[in-house]
């Protein structure tokens, strides 16, 4: 049976980029541990062990669009809905400490 | 209340294109509708009135033609649509306006359809009640105190309110085939691939599928023809003409067609109410010609968990693109705090409880260690679904099982039990693991409540849905008189 720890799922959430408070963090441990332990029933499958694994529904491969210039979106319109622009770019959060 | 609403799909098409009422006419008559009932069901979202009534016009104006040229749409608000907002049903697109058209917002715009607004949904269409909304859940027009079913129970109760006669679903566990089960309506997931993506804000790309909510199955079809077909731009579109449905479901004609109830479909976890409906559809079925057999899937077992490791693991991959920085919610932006810290605090605040669940667990699902046991055991399991659906396929025609194991619950009944609301997609998961199509349409009611049954069949073969769906509706509607859905208490107005 899996069991998981808070400490786990506070670094699951830092992978995941999710500032999860105390809260969240002791109720998301107590309810992936009842998921998970649901889901691995998934390890019965034992005649899963010699089978190719499926990716995907249904079977494509290297499929090409003709190499044909279209137009992109006019570069306003996708700003538009940026949470902050400037100089016609998506303006960022700091990303290097200030001595970096 | 306006007769308008009460038409089809196919009668409101036909009163057009022969001026006996206009598209103006029908698209106010559903925004009236809309005023009148949806403070109390809350299907929509965002109500596009103005769009509505010029695409409206144009149709009028013989702009714009086809066999659903003013017909209006309740559209569920993951699909794009330029100018007009798009959420997901999540806080962290709040406000957001699509910069462009997804493919299916495109082809409805082409056909004259006339959309109407944007529909209620689970956040990320993650869930099977539709509490999941970040705005407040959808309550299911036959009791309002009961779901509507999920994802898509905005699209769902929208159709079964009279407040649209179409609506688009999106199924990737069983989105638009529960809610129709439970709303009284007729929901398909085509094949995968069958209909573009471009433009579906995803969820798991792997088992994502839009299709056609209506109030009959000849409905559905004359949409699913609309949107469907191959797409450029989606590289898992399917490059070959849409399955024949609309002349399936216009055939009436199921004799000597080989019908396989599934054994695993049945039993523990539905509602005796809910089989008795199934069993007598069964039997109808026979009576009208179709040769029934059971089918063991010994497999289908396993679906609720490969999905619930696939399904999260390609979520947790695929949310990663909301990271404040080119749409939606910015949360913590001082000029202090890092991009890092702006992005993780924005995620908490704008993903709700159960998108961020499923992010966790599909990251653990894919951690080194643990990938083997769980995703990639999960990926062999679906190999397996997949060969049980090829074997039943070589006895029989179509296989069938009750939509959903339950009628509709009521509101919070599941929601502090994230296993309990899962098991709601028992019997729709495994087709989007094998990736073929499958209908729900009303069977007859348990409780008072709907009760759907499940037609699934082969990749390529929605036709087949179509086929079983129009016989046996059409001799349902001979055995009750008229529709299900004319048995439903009227809503307040």
């Amino acid at each position: 049976m899996p069991e998981i720890t808070r400490e786990e799922v506070a670094h699951l959430a830092r992978l995941s980029r999710l500032a999860l408070d105390e809260t969240e963090l002791d109720g998301l441990a107590a309810q992936l541990d009842v998921i998970l332990g649901a889901v691995a029933q998934i390890s019965e499958a034992t005649d899963a062990a010699d089978v190719p694994p499926t990716t995907h529904a249904v079977p494509v491969e290297n499929v090409h669009r003709p190499d044909v210039v279209t137009p992109s979106l006019p570069r306003e319109d996708v700003l538009a809905g940026a949470p902050a622009a400037e100089e016609g770019r998506f303006r960022v959060p700091r990303i290097l400490d200030e001595e970096a | 209340m306006s007769d308008l609403t009460r038409l089809t799909a196919v009668e409101t098409a036909t009163a057009i294109a022969a001026r006996d009422v206009s598209a103006v006419e029908v698209a106010q008559a559903h925004l009236d509708r809309i005023a009148a009932v949806d403070g109390a069901v809350h299907a929509f979202l965002h109500v596009d009135a103005d769009g509505a009534l010029a695409q409206a016009k144009r149709v009028d104006a013989g702009e714009l033609s086809g066999p659903l040229a003013g017909v209006p749409l309740a559209l569920k608000d993951v699909i794009v649509t330029k100018g007009v907002p798009t959420t997901v049903g999540s806080r962290i697109l709040e406000g957001w306006v699509p910069p462009y058209d997804a493919t299916v917002s495109e082809r409805l715009k082409a056909a004259g359809v006339v959309v109407l607004g944007k529909t209620n949904m689970d956040e990320f269409a993650m869930g099977s009640s539709t509490e999941h909304s970040a705005y407040g859940p959808t309550r299911n027009p036959w009791d309002l105190t009961r779901i509507p079913g999920g994802s898509g129970g905005g699209s769902s109760a929208a159709v079964a309110a009279y407040e649209a006669p179409l609506a688009i679903g999106t199924d990737t566990g069983g989105s638009i085939r529960q809610p129709a089960a439970v709303t009284g309506t007729v929901g398909v997931k085509p094949t995968y691939g069958g209909v573009s993506r471009y433009g579906l804000v995803a969820f798991s790309s792997s088992l994502d599928q839009a299709g056609p909510c209506a109030r009959t199955v000849l409905d559905a079809a004359l949409l699913h023809e609309a949107v469907g077909g191959h797409d450029p731009r989606d590289s898992t579109s399917i490059d070959a003409p849409v399955p024949p449905v609309v002349e399936a479901a216009r055939r009436q004609d199921v004799r000597g067609l080989r019908v396989a109830v599934v054994k695993e479909l049945s039993g523990e976890g539905y509602e005796p109410g809910v089989q008795e409906r199934f069993d007598e559809a069964v039997a109808l079925l026979q009576e009208l010609g179709a040769t029934v057999t059971e089918v063991s899937c010994p497999h289908f077992r396993f679906a609720l968990p490969a999905y619930y490791l696939i399904a999260p693991s390609e979520a947790s991959s695929n949310l990663a693109r909301f990271d404040s920085v080119r749409y939606g919610l910015r949360v913590g932006d001082d000029g202090v705090n890092s991009l890092e810290d702006v992005m993780s605090r924005t995620r908490a605040q704008g993903f709700g409880a159960e998108v961020k669940r499923r992010i966790i667990l599909g990251t653990y699902a894919l951690s080194s260690g643990y990938y083997d046991a769980y995703y990639g055991q999960a990926q062999k399991v679906r190999t397996l679904i997949t060969r049980d659906f090829t074997a039943a396929f070589e006895t029989a025609d179509v296989l069938v099982s009750p939509a959903a194991p339950t009628v509709a619950f009521p509101l919070g009944a599941k929601l502090d039990d994230p296993l309990a609301m899962y098991r709601q997609d028992l019997a729709t998961i495994p087709s989007n693991l094998y990736g073929g199509p499958a209908m729900s349409l009303p069977v007859g009611l348990s409780e008072g409540l709907p009760v759907g049954l499940q037609v699934m069949a082969p990749t390529m073969r929605d036709d087949l849905l179509y086929q079983v769906g129009g016989a046996l509706e059409a001799a349902l509607h001979d055995r009750w008189g008229g529709p299900l859905l004319a048995s439903a208490p009227e809503l307040e107005v």
